[in-house]
Formats: C-alpha cells, structure tokens, sequence
C-alpha cells in the first residue's frame, strides 16, 4: 500500500523538481532471494569497479578457494578481485564484457564443492583505518549501479563536515525488487552494518530512505530494530513518494536532507555519504564472518523471462546461466538489459560475466517493448518538465548538434546524470540520453584541444 | 545461448511514456471540435467548406512540400490539420475558396516547412496566414465580410456586420446593436469561423488542460490581463466581460498562443510571454485603429520566444545555493 502512514517514520523534507510516473512493475517483490548453484564457470573481469584495473595474481592451473584474491593493485582507488567459486584457473586474458570493451579477466572452472578459502576471518578492527582497510580488502563497489570503491567513499576526513550517512533502498527502477527483498530478508544484516559504520565513522544522522511502495520493508525493519537495544534515535527510516529518480544520489540528498549537491561536486562536499543497502547489508555480514564479496542479489524479470525470480549468485557467472537458472526464455528475446529499463544497458550479447554492481537482469519479447518513432521535436517541454537537474534537454541537444562546447556547458550538460526522464517523456521520441552523452563528449573534446 | 546480434542494443531508457505528438495533435483537434459545431450553427454549412478545404489544402502542401525537399514525409503527425483547423477558423465564413487555398499554402510552405518544419517556425503559421490574407486582400478580411446571424438559429444568408470588437470603444463603451454577453458567450455574433463561441472554445480550453496537453499559464495569464486591464480602462465590468468574449481572445488564448513551437518553453517564460500578449492586445484594442489585436499581439510575441527563453532559464540543480552565497556575500 502506498502512501500509507507509519508511525515515526519521516518523510522527505523537499520536493525536488521534475521526475516522472512510470510503471512499478515489481512483480518480484514477494519473491525471496534464492541462491543460485555453483554455475560451470565463472570468469571474473580484472576491472568491476571505477578506478585503477587488478593485475591476476594466480596462473592458469592454478587450484582456488572462495574468497581467495586472484586479483589486486597497489592503487587506493581500486578493489580486489577474489575467487568466487571453489575450482581450477582455466585462462587468464582480454574477455568482452557487457559495455562491449575487452578486459582482462580470469576465467575459473568450478569443482563443483564451493569450499571456501581457509584466509576467510573476521577481520580485527581497533581503529578507523583498520576499517577501511577492510573494507577495501572486501572487494566492496556500491551495488546499487555506479561500482564505485566504498572505502574510497567513506575515507573522508574528521574535519570535512561529513555527518549524514543515507542508506538507500528507495529502488525506484521498475522491476528491480532485490533492494526491497533484501530489507526483508536481511534485515538484520542491514541494520548491523548501519550501527557499525555508524559507530566507526561517527555519523551523526543516519536515514533509511525507502519509496513508499514497499510498507513491508518499513514494517520489517522497524521491527527488527525494536527488538535490539542498540536502536537508537539517530537511525531513521524516510518515505519517499514512489517516483522516479527518487533513488538517483542527488535526488535523493535533496529528498533527506535538502541539501543540493553543486555540479561537479561529489555528496561528501554536502556532508552526506549515500550507500546503497546491499551495501550495507554486505558490510554488516562481512565485518562478521569476514567472507569477501564473492557474490551478489538480483532481480532477473522481463516478459522474456519464463520464471522471475530474485537469486543470489556468484559474480562472475555467465548472464546466460542466470537467465537458463530462471527456466530460460519463454518468448524470443527483443532486449536483454543489464540493470533496470530506465538506466540499464542493453546487452548485444548474453555470454558476458555478471558483474558486482549488476542489480538486475531483464529480458524482454519485442511485443512489450514499446519503440517510440523518432520525430522533431516539437519544444512542448515535457524533457524540461521532467528534469530531475532542471536542465532543458531539448536546448542541450540542439547545442550538441551544433559542437558547440561552450553552448553545451553553459545549458547544463555536465550536470545530467543520464536518468532517462527527459526521453522517457518525450512525446516525439527524442534519444535525448544518447544526445546528454553527445554534448559531453563534445565538452570533453573541446577542453582537450 | 546463442544470440549474438539478434539482441537490440539502444542507448537507455528502455520504457518510454505512452505519449505520442500525434497523439498530443489529435486531443487538439478533439479540443477544437466543439468550435467547429458552433461555428456550423452560426454560419450555415459554409463553415464546413472553409474548414474541409483549409484541412485539405494544408495537408497537400505539407505533403508535396516535405516531397519537394527530398524530406521524410510527416503529414502522419496531424500537425497540418491541426493548422488547417486553425486557419480556417481566423477567417470569415465568406472568404472566396482560392483565398483560403492561398493562406494554406504561406502557412504551411511559408512559415513552416522553409524554416524546417514542426518545431522550427518563429511564428504561429495560421496566424501570420491570416495576417498576409488581411493585407492582400483587406476588403474580403476587413468587417463587411463578417457575417453574423445575431440570433441563435441556422440563418446562413444572416446578416453582414461588424465584428463584436468594432461595437465597442473606450470613448462610447458598449455601443448600440452591440450583441449580449450571452450572445458572445454562446457565439451566436459575428466574427471570425472558430472564433466566435467562447463557450465551445472554453470547453476546448478545458479539454486540453486536463489532458495535459497545455499548461493553463498562457491563457489564463493572458485572459486574466486583459480582463484586468479592461476593467480598469472601462471601469465597467460589462465592458469588460465584452472585450474578454467577443473577438479573437479566446480562440487566441486558448489554442493560438499556446503553440508549442512559438511559446516558451519554460513556466517562468510563458508567464511573461502571455503578459506580453495580453499588454498589446489592449493597447491595439484600446488604442490602435484596427478593432482586433490578439493575431499581432501573438505574433509580436512569438518573435520575442527565443529571447523570453535566454531570460528564464531554469537554475540548474545545485546551483542556487551558490547564487544565494554570492549575494549574500555581496550584501556583507
Ligand atoms: S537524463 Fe539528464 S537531461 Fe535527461 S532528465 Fe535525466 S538528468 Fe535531465
Ligand atoms: S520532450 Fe521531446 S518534443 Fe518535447 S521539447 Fe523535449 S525533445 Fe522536444
């Protein structure tokens, strides 16, 4: 039930501008997570995350364990690679990977025991450092899409201001349940990776921030937390209106705290650091057990997809063994996206490695995929209208045509964060998103000349 | 699995609204509909022609002009009908049929497709249409052609009279064998086609806002203005009424100076854009020589579009607080 009250839970303090309705379609919300078995191969690409690429550190032959590094660099701004099935190094070398680019990768062929590593200890933390130093050698990127390197994100410093930590589950994607089943599944998980980092980093605020279309992840963890005595005042659960980008970071800044973020600048510069719930849920089992991250929750729907379902499964698996694991296609697939439909990308190809930012797997039949002719645009202002940034899409493309660098940068061009709204609500069809990345491209050539 | 390259690959969002500019085209024609029934009952069968052939002869030249140009072919949009419609309702019902051929052909050619078609033109082309008809030919445009019937039936011989806005002047107010309001309101007067009846305009108005096809700012910022204004002037709120229903304001308000293409796009701007044409109008009608000033005013306006727009551009996310800052900065 949307829109339903629940007593002491917060609602947002600004409404943003623009966003726009579109179809939940969360038929997997009443799906728990389901673990997927050993898959015949994983392969494990070397770069998973933004930042510096690993260099393999084991040899085709060579037997691995779960949870084993088998890839690493000196760099900070990085994370390990580790073995995420038990078996045996089969190659090491360039592989496609979704986005199309070759990577070096390790391929490992499973032995089927899933064993894992005899390293796998809770890690000893005294101190920050220790903390972060963990958290790095936890292989950990924000699951939530960007696969950014959380110890990078949470390495601020004492005195940068930073006091507000947003979990976010607001999961505003269609289709995409896996954040909502995982407050559900794992409550508990979540919030002990709260109070932690909360702990650790000496947050003075933290939020929950949940779309107001998932009462039962509130309902759940608002009762989980009752029965533990650690709760406390400063953890809070936000409702936010069940609108899209209500997830996408700024957006989401705005809605909890109503601070706005400045283009070019990063959350931190507002005092606030946003991580994704997996995230911290995966914080809060691994700062138990110590098992690094070998694997990842996602939704895998579509009106392709023969049974939808929300699976836990090792990174590294082929796309299209998670997709056979869900009864395979039922209707000849059209479009197959890795992530959700309004940010995903469209896969030219399902052999490719699941990688650890990847949420969701969506297939769909060309039947249910409605394609939009593409027509002039008739300046009725629906992009604008739409802007979650309050850029005027419409005027940027006309300025990317034109390779006009200044013309671009001075609409805004560098602020759009690719959500989609602006296409989604254009009447006339208009690839604006492909259009935003043309007049960034054309900012990023101009200022390199 | 083997599906190399039957995949397709496009840049995201995948799911788009179900919102189509054809579909936006035809609720406008849907809007201008009751208009259309209105202006038959007060014209006679006539109306009709007028409409068909302006619909007709705006469509064949989208189509041979987009063919000429070696261009896609959009006519498939309805927007030509869309400024069919449109055209034919800012003439009188006894415009000679070549006429009206003649002001499709600069709509639609002129003022449309040589800047680009959909989307480019600076002015409104029926407007401008209409305009170049009432300067090549003023005696067929000018006020002995309107005819009215001043009485609610089917009369299609009527009367020839004067427009509504040629019966009132700042000096005399309202003057002698000046239809009611009631008769402005239905449409039962003289005047142009469409625009006679502000009740069927109104509906249309409505229609269209509901929709979400237009944003309510431009009309009734603009009708709002020039009520304002006319009270003031006149002092006399049945003047006021009367400038408000009769002439070209609604149809004006309502479905010209709401054209996407030549009004601002943002809500700050349309504010302003429709201030502006609610100021000319008054001064053309209070003022000027001619009895109706909605067509210049609209058009005056729409020229100003790309300048409104550089002055109200929206502040980009993240960038006010900075602006703040400064001034507040400034002000220390
Ligand atoms: S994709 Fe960019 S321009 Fe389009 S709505 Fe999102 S932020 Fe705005
Ligand atoms: S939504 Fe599409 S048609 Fe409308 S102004 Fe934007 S780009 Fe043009």
């Amino acid at each position: 039930m949307a829109n339903e009250k629940i007593e002491g839970v917060l609602k947002p303090v600004m409404k943003g501008h623009g966003g726009i309705h579109v179809s939940h379609n969360k038929n997997t919300s009443k799906c728990a997570i389901v673990r997927m078995p050993a898959p015949a191969k994983v392969v494990l690409p070397m770069q998973q995350h933004i930042g510096a690429p690993c260099t393999p550190t084991v040899a085709v032959g060579d037997e691995v364990k779960i949870g084993q590094v088998i890839g690493d660099t000196d760099a900070f701004v990085s994370t390990p690679v580790h073995a995420t099935v038990s078996g045996k190094v089969t190659a090491v070398g360039p592989v496609k990977v979704a986005n199309g680019s070759m990577v070096q990768a390790v391929t490992i062929e499973s032995d089927g025991k899933m064993e894992l590593s005899e390293d796998i200890k809770p890690p000893k933390i005294d101190t920050k450092d220790d903390f972060l130093k963990a958290v790095r050698a936890s292989g950990l990127v924000g699951l939530g899409g960007a696969g950014f390197p959380t110890h990078v994100k949470l390495a601020f410093k004492e005195d940068s201001g930073v006091d507000t930590l947003i979990i976010n589950a607001a999961e505003c994607e269609p289709f995409i349940t896996v954040d909502h089943r995982e407050c559900i599944d794992n409550s508990w998980d979540v919030l002990s990776g709260v109070y932690t980092v909360k702990e650790i980093l000496g947050f003075k605020n933290v939020y929950i921030a949940i779309e107001d279309n998932k009462s039962d992840a509130f309902t759940e963890l608002m009762k989980v937390a009752a029965d533990n005595a650690d709760w406390d005042d400063s953890v809070k659960l936000v409702m936010l209106p069940s609108q899209y980008p209500q997830g996408a970071e700024k957006v989401l800044i705005q809605s909890v705290t109503g601070r706005q973020v400045p283009p070019g600048k990063l959350p931190s510069d507002v005092g606030v650091v946003v991580m994704n719930v997996q995230s911290i849920s995966f914080l809060g089992r691994y700062l138990k057990t110590g098992k690094p991250l070998v694997s990842r929750s996602l939704t895998v729907d579509g009106s392709a997809i023969a049974e939808p379902k929300n699976i836990r499964v090792p990174i590294g698996t082929l796309i299209s063994d998670i997709i056979e694991f869900c009864g395979g296609f039922k209707a000849e697939p059209y479009k197959v996206i890795g992530g959700g439909p309004m940010m995903g990308m469209a896969l030219y190809d399902i052999n490719v490695p699941l990688l650890k930012n990847n949420n969701a797997v969506l297939a769909f039949s060309a039947d249910t995929i409605k394609v939009k002719p593409e027509r002039a645009c008739i300046r009725c202002g629906r992009c604008v209208q739409a802007c979650p940034m309050s850029l005027m899409p419409t005027k940027i493309e006309t300025r990317a045509h034109l390779k006009d660098v200044e013309g671009c940068q001075a609409a805004g061009a560098m602020t759009c964060m690719e959500c989609g709204s602006c296409a989604f609500a254009c009447p006339s069809g208009r690839p604006l998103v492909q259009y935003m990345r043309l007049a960034k491209a054309v900012i990023r050539e101009g200022s390199a000349k | 699995m083997e599906l190399n390259n039957k995949l397709t690959v496009s840049a995201s969002p995948h799911v788009k609204s179900a919102e189509t500019t054809t579909g936006i085209m035809l609720d406008v024609i849907i809007a201008l509909l009751p208009a259309g029934v209105a202006s038959v009952f007060v014209f006679g069968i006539r109306a009709l022609l007028i409409i068909a052939v302006s619909v007709i002869s705006c469509v064949l030249a989208e189509f041979l002009s987009r063919k000429a140009m070696k261009r896609d072919q959009t006519i498939g949009d309805l927007s030509a009908v869309v400024t069919g419609i449109l055209l034919a309702y800012n003439l009188p019902s006894t415009i000679p049929i070549w006429q009206v051929v003649f002001g499709a052909i600069v709509a639609i050619v002129v003022v449309k497709q040589m800047f680009g078609g959909i989307g480019q033109n600076f002015v409104n082309p029926a407007l401008l249409a209409r305009i170049v008809l009432i300067s090549a030919f003023p005696a067929r445009m000018s006020a002995g052609a309107f005819v009215g019937t001043n009485v609610v039936g089917w009369d299609v011989d009527g009367v020839t009279g004067a427009t509504p806005m040629g019966l009132i002047s700042l000096a005399d107010g309202i003057k002698d064998g000046a239809p009611s309001l009631m008769h402005l309101f239905i449409g039962t007067t003289a005047g142009c086609i469409g625009e006679v009846s502000a009740l069927a305009l109104l509906l249309g108005g409505i229609y269209l806002i509901i929709r979400k096809v237009i944003s309510p700012i431009i009309p009734c910022v603009y009708i709002g203005t020039v009520a304002l204004i006319m009270l003031i002037a006149f002092g006399d709120v049945n003047a006021m009424l009367y400038e408000v229903l009769g002439g070209g304001l609604m149809i004006g308000a309502i479905f010209m100076a709401t054209d996407y293409t030549t009004s601002p796009i943002t809500d700050k701007g349309k504010v302003i854009y429709a201030l502006g044409c609610a100021l000319i109008t008054c001064l053309i009608r209070l003022f000027g020589s001619l009895p109706e000033g909605v067509s210049f005013s609209i058009i005056i306006m729409n020229i100003l579009v790309p300048h409104i727009e550089n002055w109200t551009k929206p502040t980009i996310f993240g960038t006010v607080k900075e602006k703040k800052e400064k001034k507040e900065a400034a002000a220390e």
